[in-house]
């Protein structure tokens, strides 16, 4: 059976992660490459990489670090950050990236999803989608949160599906950061409504908001970050407690 | 020992390039036939659009090169399907080693997403399910433990037939892993796979020839 995934989330500036970690066993705690490995070694499914960083000269060490996640990881991994065109994905997958991540890009201009798919096909195609719930309605933000588009998540969310993506990353923002758990009601509608795996990002607090968001979310896999980098989640204990809770897990 | 990497116009090459770096050993990247021909193991790897990538194979004759290689082959994803008799991506007749055609997957339930995308475990491929928990994997995939997870990413499929080895379950059971004389076939990323795949690698690396 396919398993769920668990994804720790790295973002990098300037060539190094930005949230501090608690790894003392790092060499250098803030080198991107050395932490990813350590997280596959622990049994993260997949590793995604956020370029949080503005200038050119970032872009190019965020280039370069890809490369040597290719050649040093052996699992799957995601870059993100700053794609809006096609040659970025280009360069990015020939950097050796598995997958590469769109937000901003995509709600501006939804054709570049499309571009994606017939150039390189879905499964490369993540889709991020940054949400802010407000009473009953979810709206679509963009540039990290900062801008709101009037856009429903639902709405946006089953056009996504439809041009062709091949997963998408939800964020609640209400979420996000507060760790009291993901936003399971608006995950569950997602994966009731789409045709494509859905990944749920914001909120990790306990390993209990793992099991419910796989149990009551039905999502295919959990993305977290700083429970992970903080060391108050440890990867191979959060297994095994989801293989207990019978949650399909790769151990 | 001589490695080579069929080189054509599959996406994803450089992944099973990599993977071999990181266990010492470094590959030949090459489409010329005589290289081909001279080395000791030939991986024929890749991602990719099968009717595109058998019009590229067959445009250098590479379709013939393949199929005459006597050392071992493994070939990895769309490489397994290539291998195959026919595939319904883009209709195409593909090299024929394996007695199987290629299909797509028809979702069933809503749960069943395209394509399989994910973790997901390998049982040794036999007929009486009883035997198949207790039988031992092929020397491909010797040394991985019981069920293990291996990475997959696929629209397309193989279905289960003589040349099978292991046997994966998504929507029904197809063939995850595949074998026949020197030809050898994985529908997953090895060198994705982790620790496991890093062992199936290895373990084609050190096939005993002597005893096919």
């Amino acid at each position: 059976m396919l398993a769920k995934r668990i994804i720790p989330c790295l973002d990098v500036k300037d060539g190094q992660t930005v949230k501090g970690t608690n790894f003392l066993q790092l060499r250098q705690a803030g080198d991107p490459v050395e932490l990813g490995k350590l997280y596959s070694q622990q049994g993260a499914d997949e590793l995604v990489f956020l370029d949080i960083t503005a200038s050119h000269e970032g872009r190019k060490t965020f280039a370069d670090m890809v490369q040597k996640v290719a050649a040093e990881i052996d699992i799957p991994f995601t870059v993100g950050g700053g794609i809006s065109e096609l040659a970025d994905v280009e360069r990015m997958l020939s950097a050796g990236a598995d997958k590469i991540s769109i937000n901003s890009a995509a709600l501006r201009r939804p054709q570049l999803i499309d571009e994606i798919v017939s150039h390189f096909g879905s499964q490369v195609c993540v889709v991020a989608i940054d949400a802010q719930q407000d009473g009953e309605d979810w709206t679509c933000y963009l540039n990290g949160g900062r801008i709101p588009t009037g856009r429903d998540l639902f709405s946006w969310a089953r056009e996504v599906n439809d041009r062709g993506a091949g997963e998408i990353l939800f964020t609640s923002m209400n979420h996000d950061g507060v760790k009291q758990g993901f936003a399971c009601e608006a995950l569950n509608r997602l994966a009731a409504e789409l045709t494509i795996p859905v990944i749920a990002s914001g909120g990790a607090g306990c390993m209990e908001d793992f099991r419910d968001v796989f149990a009551r979310g039905n999502v295919d896999a959990a993305l977290a970050a700083s429970v992970f980098h903080f060391g108050q989640i440890s990867i191979p204990e959060l297994k095994a407690y989801l293989k207990k809770e019978n949650i399909n897990v790769r151990l | 020992m001589k490695v080579a990497v069929v080189k054509y116009n599959a996406g994803n090459i450089f992944s099973v390039v990599h993977a071999l770096q990181r266990m010492g050993v470094e590959p030949l990247l090459t489409d010329s036939p005589r290289e081909l021909f001279s080395a000791d193991r030939v991986i024929f790897p890749g991602q990719g659009e099968a009717s595109n990538a058998m019009h590229y194979l067959r445009q250098r004759g590479l379709d013939q090169v393949i199929v005459s290689l006597r050392q071992p082959v493994l070939g990895i994803c769309i490489g397994q399907q290539l291998l195959c008799r026919h595939s319904e991506e883009g209709d195409v007749d593909c090299l024929g080693v394996f007695d199987a055609d290629v299909k797509r997957f028809v979702p069933l339930r809503h749960e069943d997403k395209i394509p399989h995308m994910g973790w997901n475990t390998l049982t040794p491929a036999l007929s009486n399910a009883e035997e198949a928990t207790s039988a031992p994997f092929p020397p491909l995939l010797k040394g991985l433990g019981k069920a293990p997870f291996v990475y997959f990413v696929h629209s397309y499929y193989v279905p289960v037939c003589k040349d099978t080895a292991a046997v994966t379950e998504y929507i029904h059971p197809f063939s995850s892993a595949m074998h026949k004389d020197n030809f050898y076939a994985t529908q997953f990323h090895p060198e994705k796979s982790g620790a496991v795949g890093q062992q199936i690698l290895h373990n084609f690396l050190t096939i005993d020839t002597s005893i096919r």
